[in-house]
């Protein structure tokens, strides 16, 4: 990939930095090269360790060394005819690159935001510094790009707090303080990956329009694919430190020639779910009836001399039915209450009014003893493998505590049963006596479905257990799900706010939106016509390959 | 997709299950942290010092020659010798001895005094921390107002009411200390109570007991045992302090607080009696403070496996 090397802002030769560890050093980036110029947009692909942010920040001097050690390259950065070896310059000349000719935009906003500092103080720090500019000329050019990148009222919210803005405008406001000192190469680490999807279009659509606008090169760092094909004009893949491959958009999404790329494509869900040999039963009875269910969080304490706040309805009034043998996918937005739904289903929240019921008998009465017996019967899957294991457990303890607390098995005869779980969730016999934080994070999903199963529950409630994960990952764990719903006929709740995944896994679905299911049916039939347009907007914004 | 580099990166999918292959033993947490400390020579050094110490506190009436109360008004104070290798005190007993046995007193004091702390300051924090609420309110008011009071009345006024006893005076300093303890452990349990494997456990079906002993009460050893660490120091300056004020420990027996005490007053004269006890007891803290922070880098489980 090297056609015009005249017009590039940015080009890598033969970058490679390892990572000094006990165990010795690990490769980190292996001999990396690609190049961007102006009014382009490279996206890096890779999964989580392939390298791809710690390519990106070492030309910025942000890999701390030790323990990184920058092996060799060559990162040549070209702005108005000067030519500058980014990896050889001091930290006095990179500073001035740095929030000048060269931006950054990170995943989280928020932690990129000094939460003392108004947005519009934090704007015109780097136009004071880098430009000269006087306060007046800053502010006014600030309110500016505000307004450029889609804040509305920008002269007042000028003057606000980053806690005063939701996640997408955070994010553009992160966006309008990269732009400000008009550089001329943009890079973005994953800027949508903590966005709900319909922002997501938003922000990226925005991205396009501003690079598009102001000749920038883009170089746009993700995970995913989908949405990468939306936005870039080249993609280089990425894996082990390693660019495997690194194309054309269009060619590396219709022609991948590098067997990783065909796997990861692969590997995005997409389509509907596969046709499986015993299909739910519409005419069964159902297992688990929800009606009206309603919960409410109150908001911190009555002062002295105030009322106390209005309290959150995170669920209003939901009722639904899961049949025997049925996944019913479970999808919103964040804050649109779905987790809350799941763990006052499962009574790891009491809900403040309506029924649950499990095979016809009524759990929201019941006390903690007296839930006991059906806990056995109900089970849930949680988001983040690396939180939802206790970390002093082994795989035994974790698989056996279940089986042990509920006298499934005794000390004597848990071992085979636990066993048993391994071979089921797809965990190697000899992993049996390891702790948590050896495992990758798929494996620990395993061991976290494993401790679900163990009790050979009925209903299964399956809070957002692909996200966290890379897509590779996600696929495989998907297959294990669907493939342990029909070997033990189980019934799954599954929540989570990526429609594609949904599409794939559920029979039937149900949309959530502000504490509300406002429109439900059979997945394929829902995704053909949605009725609300909510879900039309949902629908639309999901990127495609 | 079955090129052999493909496979070498999906080390999420496990190699079939082998029903005979010997199960690896994990490496623990605890083991990562040992690894850790062995790589911190001061620590490494506190804990060799530490360990010495205790032995030979432990092993004092064999190894002396002298008694700790064995007077020889003859000799009265003299500096360091061949015979008394750190000298005599005033009514010429051997200050080795001394210190020897009153090493016994400190560590005791140091050890017995901080497990009771451990003992009350984890149970009670962990329990208002699990519980939250109106409890969790009550429990840490009770806390700020034990807080509140002068510890040094209540200890006399425990001296005055049951008289002087090294049990009671182990009870006491524990009695104070666990106060700390107890917020520290509330503050991790609060916070650990959020996390979704103690959720998982919930919905397992775990009652509150086996949840705070199995999955809370594991999860806070390690700022408990860092804190541990830097406690014992602390009561040993607290008995020190208490000896010094005539409240502690009584002559004819010893303490490093005691010996120190005796010392500031002929230090003037006999500079050895308050040199070679302090030293001791600075040694001692030395050693606990580089083993504390050496446990605290060891076990912060954001440090990474190097």
């Amino acid at each position: 990939m090297s056609e015009d090397t005249g017009q590039n802002v940015l080009s890598v030769d033969d970058l490679s930095i390892s990572f000094k560890t006990r165990d010795g050093s690990s490769k980190a980036v292996d001999a990396v090269n690609f190049h961007i110029a102006r009014g382009e947009t490279l996206a890096i692909v890779g999964e989580s360790g392939s390298g791809k942010s710690v390519t990106c920040y070492s030309l910025l001097g942000l890999i701390p060394q030790p323990p990184g050690v920058i092996e060799s390259g060559v990162a040549q950065f070209t702005s108005q005819g000067q030519q500058r070896d980014l990896l050889r310059s001091d930290k006095q000349a990179l500073r001035s690159l740095l929030g000048n000719k060269i931006a950054l935009i990170f995943q989280d906003p928020m932690t990129c935001l000094n939460p003392y500092l108004t947005i519009g103080e934090q704007l015109i720090e780097p136009l004071c510094q880098h430009k000269n500019h006087t306060r007046e000329q800053a502010r006014n050019r600030a309110i500016e790009l505000l307004q450029e990148v889609g804040i509305k009222n920008a002269e007042a919210r000028f003057t606000s707090y980053p806690h005063e803005f939701s996640g997408g405008m955070r994010q553009r406001v992160m966006i309008a303080m990269a732009l400000i000192t008009e550089p001329e190469l943009l890079i973005a680490d994953e800027p949508t990956t903590a966005l709900d999807v319909t922002i997501q279009a938003q922000i990226l659509d925005l991205l396009d329009k501003l690079k598009k606008q102001r000749n920038i090169a883009l170089i746009f760092i993700s995970h995913d694919l989908s949405v990468v094909a939306s936005i870039a004009d080249r993609v280089a893949v990425m894996r082990a430190g390693k660019i495997v491959e690194a194309g054309k958009t269009q060619q590396i999404f219709k022609q991948p020639r590098h067997a990783y790329t065909q796997q990861l494509l692969a590997s995005v869900p997409s389509g509907a779910k596969p046709a499986q040999a015993c299909q739910p039963n519409p005419q069964a009875p159902a297992l688990l009836k929800i009606e009206h269910l309603k919960t409410v969080f109150e908001q911190g304490k009555a002062g002295l001399f105030s009322a106390r706040p209005a309290p959150t309805i995170a669920v209003n009034d939901v009722s639904f039915e899961l049949r025997h043998h049925e996944i019913l996918g479970l999808v919103g937005e964040s804050g649109s209450g779905k987790s809350t739904l799941g763990r006052s289903v499962i009574q790891l929240i009491k809900p403040t009014a309506g029924r649950v019921q499990l095979d016809g008998q009524e759990l929201t009465q019941l006390s903690s003893k007296q839930l006991k017996p059906l806990r056995q019967r109900m089970q849930m899957i949680f988001q983040d493998p690396y939180a939802s294991l206790n970390p002093r457990m082994t795989v035994f303890d974790t698989l056996a505590e279940p089986l042990l607390y509920h006298r499934i098995a005794t000390r004597k005869n848990v071992t085979p049963r636990v066993l048993a779980l391994m071979d089921d969730v797809g965990l190697a016999h000899a992993a049996i006596r390891k702790y948590p934080h050896e495992f990758s994070g798929g494996q620990r999903q395993r061991i976290a479905i494993g401790r679900a199963i163990a009790t050979k529950p009925e209903v299964i409630i399956a809070d957002e257990p692909v996200s966290a994960l890379d897509v590779t990952i996600q696929a495989q764990i998907l297959e294990l799900i669907l493939a342990l719903v029909e070997r033990h006929n189980l019934s799954m709740l599954f929540i989570s706010h990526d429609l594609s995944v949904v599409r794939t896994i559920a029979d039937r679905v149900l949309v959530m939106h502000q504490g509300q299911v406002i429109e439900r049916g059979d997945t394929e039939t829902l995704w053909a016509a949605p009725q609300e347009s909510y879900t039309q907007s949902l629908l639309a914004a999901v990127p495609h390959l | 997709m079955s090129s052999p580099e493909i496979n070498s990166t999906q080390q999420d999918i496990d190699t079939p299950p082998t029903p005979l292959a010997p199960a690896e033993k994990g490496s623990s947490l605890w083991r990562d942290a040992w690894h850790r400390l062995q790589k911190n020579k001061m620590a490494l050094l506190g804990l060799v010092v530490m360990v010495a110490m205790c032995i030979i506190a432990l092993l004092t009436p064999w190894i002396t020659v002298y008694g700790y109360e064995e007077q020889n008004l003859l000799l009265g104070a003299s500096p360091p010798s061949a015979a008394h290798w750190l000298g005599t005190d005033t009514l010429g007993r051997d200050l080795l001895t001394r210190i020897l046995y009153g090493s016994r007193i400190s560590l005791a004091v140091g050890f017995i005094a901080t497990a009771v702390a451990l003992l009350i300051g984890v149970i009670y924090g962990t329990v208002a921390g699990y519980m939250g609420g109106r409890i969790d309110a009550a429990m840490m008011r009770l806390v700020d107002i034990l807080y509140a009071l002068p510890f040094m009345i209540f200890i006399i006024l425990l001296m005055v009411i049951f008289g002087r006893n090294i049990l009671l005076l182990f009870l006491a300093i524990g009695a104070v200390e666990w106060l700390t303890m107890a917020r520290i452990v509330r503050g991790q349990v609060q916070s650990l109570r959020q996390q979704e494997f103690v959720e998982a456990a919930v919905s397992i079906g775990l009652g509150p007991w086996a949840i705070i002993r199995r999955h809370l009460i594991p999860n806070t050893l390690g700022p408990v045992i860092v804190y541990t660490t830097l406690t014992i120091p602390s009561v040993m300056l607290l008995e020190s302090f208490l000896s010094f004020l005539g409240l502690g420990i009584q002559p004819p027996q010893s303490s490093w607080g005691l010996l120190i005490s005796y010392g500031v007053e002929t230090m003037e004269e006999y500079p050895w009696l308050l040199i070679f006890p302090g030293l001791a007891l600075s040694l001692t803290l030395f050693a606990l403070n580089f083993l504390g922070d050496g446990l605290r880098d060891a076990l912060d489980p954001r440090a990474s496996k190097d």
